[in-house]
């Protein structure tokens, strides 16, 4: 060997890590491009209202619950947040429940029409969608649905409807049709192969496309504040006390909405491809 | 039960349900925008556009659009990138990066509300470098740039995870053997990047682009948390409308301008982005 020979190899191998080094730090900037504005708010929800207020501000908290628990406290919170939960849960029972049957056909069947139904799946990404509460919000109260949990969720549901049909579509796709047959040759109907070979397969990706169903409606604001007055969704009852509530409230709040989604996330965090990456394509 | 019809009837629920929730809810608000009392009418789309505020407002959007959505589409680029080189923490990465995907516009407007706030953590900083003497006020109504700037941060703080998660995914479909043959032949990895992950990432590109696109026509709770009324954009004018003045034929006039904005642009992007059916993977 001879260093003639090595002087090449050690500098593509320091230009290399020289790389690797670059690619770390910038994956630990962007991490925390992401997570500091988060825990600035979470400094200010667990710290007590005068320290909120006060000027300079400290950058850790001081683990006092007092603008928690004032939030909580407030006039129309604990319904707010009951509400949001209701909604939310209805927008998912919806969202399954329509949505999954579409997804199982669209990947077993072939038949004239599917491809339109696909279009119209497709289309409502092209359409924002939240707009569709003004129209609706006349013919909710025509039919009574005016003000309550289901109307809102009825809304919330044509923005989950689409991801629920899409995800459960690739899943039911990743799923071996041949495994269905065999079931059906051993003596079970459709259905009992459908409940008994596939639905357990199928069951951690319908449960996260239903997590996901539940973080579209709670986080979703433009429509719970158009159609809810006295039921106000959480969202609702922020964004109209924006301009009266005070900071350490409007901060608590913040963290309210936050934190469960942070959970949602990190609990569907496998599906995140399925969900978003190959749904959208 | 026929075989036949089992696929249609799976696929009723969800017809039929997008049918009356999204479908129909267009024709309405298509037609309450261009009718007053029952009688044909352009007045609607008039009033809207004569308001004071009309031009700020078509204005903050699209120039609000055309600033955030080029920088979240290059920071999605980047953080797809090294989500896909990382070799170590690869799914950690990945979870930080896709944690705003699950967090609510309004929160997010709280978020950055904590950090521009006059008592907030911005000028905590600034005084204590020693850079101001006393707080700045970087959200009243005089300063319009820095709400500008500070809901532009947000959104795009909050929305480039949607982008990356599809970029993610579009890159996990590109053949590694293409980047092996450019390696052999001497490219680099700006090169490979251009010559490679680019051309053959452009479906991922267009739904990503459309679907950002349309997403930042809707923005809404982002500047209702920052900015109150002091920058007006057309889904809060929409809000507005419906609301405060209670006129819901203009709101559905407002309405029907974004959804002509949106569908604009999606037809604009299919076409300039165009993928050719025989150049896909």
């Amino acid at each position: 060997m001879s260093a003639v020979a090595e002087a090449p190899v050690a500098a593509t191998a320091d230009t290399r890590k020289a790389g690797d080094w670059l690619l770390v730090a910038a994956a630990i900037l962007l991490c925390v491009w992401v997570l500091l504005p988060i825990y600035l708010l979470i400094v200010n929800a667990l710290s007590s209202p005068e320290e909120v207020t006060a000027f300079p501000k400290r950058f850790f908290p001081s683990f006092d619950i007092g603008s928690l628990s004032f939030f909580i406290n407030f006039a129309g919170v604990a319904s707010a947040l009951w509400n949001s939960v209701l909604v939310a849960t209805l927008t998912m029972i919806l969202s399954i429940g329509f949505g999954a049957p579409a997804g199982y056909a669209l990947s077993r069947f072939d038949f004239p029409g599917k491809g339109t139904f696909r279009f119209l799946v497709l289309m409502t990404r092209a359409f924002p969608l939240p707009l569709l509460a003004l129209p609706l919000a006349v013919m909710f109260i025509r039919t009574g649905l005016d003000d309550t949990a289901l109307g809102l969720a009825l809304v919330h549901t044509t923005l989950a409807l689409p991801f629920a049909v899409l995800i459960t579509f690739s899943l039911f796709s990743g799923i071996p049709v041949e495994l269905e047959e065999a079931a059906w040759t051993l003596g079970c109907t459709r259905w009992q192969a459908f409940r008994k070979v596939i639905l357990p397969l199928a069951l951690p990706g319908i449960a996260a496309s239903a997590v996901f169903a539940f973080t579209i409606s709670w986080n979703e604001v433009f429509a719970a504040a158009v159609l809810t007055i006295e039921n106000r969704t959480l969202t609702a009852f922020l964004l109209q006390s924006l301009g009266e509530s005070p900071l350490y409230l409007k901060f608590a709040g913040g963290a309210a909405l936050v934190v469960p989604a942070l959970i949602f996330i990190f609990a569907v965090r496998k599906y995140l491809f399925a969900m978003w990456g190959i749904a959208n394509r | 039960m026929n075989g036949k019809a089992l696929p249609y009837l799976l696929l009723m629920p969800a017809t039929l349900f997008l049918g009356v929730f999204f479908l129909y809810p267009f024709v309405l608000v298509a037609f309450e925008a261009v009718t007053r009392d029952g009688a044909f009418t352009l007045d609607n789309f008039r009033t809207m556009a004569g308001s004071w505020k009309f031009p700020a407002t078509v204005r903050n959007t699209l120039l609000l659009a055309a600033i955030v959505v080029p920088i979240q589409l290059a920071m999605a680029l980047l953080m797809a990138s090294i989500v896909s080189r990382l070799e170590t923490g690869r799914s950690g990465a990945l979870y930080i990066f896709a944690i705003p995907l699950g967090i609510s516009d309004l929160a997010a407007g709280l978020i950055w509300l904590a950090i521009f706030d006059q008592s907030g953590f911005l000028n905590t900083l600034l005084s204590s470098l020693g850079i101001v003497d006393r707080p700045v006020m970087f959200l009243g109504y005089q300063s319009k740039l820095t709400i500008f700037i500070a809901v532009a941060l947000a959104e795009i703080w909050r929305a480039t995870a949607i982008m990356m998660v599809i970029l993610v995914a579009g890159m996990g479909l590109i053949p590694r053997e293409y980047y092996e043959a450019a390696e052999v032949f001497g490219a680099g990895p700006w090169k490979r990047f251009l010559r490679i992950t680019l051309p053959l990432l452009r479906p991922s590109l267009q739904t990503a682009i459309i679907l950002r696109v349309i997403l930042a026509f809707e923005v809404f709770a982002v500047v209702a948390a920052l900015g109150g009324t002091n920058l007006p954009v057309l889904m809060g004018e929409t809000y507005n409308w419906q609301f405060t003045l209670q006129d819901r034929n203009v709101a559905a006039a407002s309405a029907l301008l974004i959804l002509a904005i949106s569908i604009g642009f999606t037809l604009f992007f299919l076409r300039v982005l165009r993928v050719p059916k025989e150049a896909r993977i």
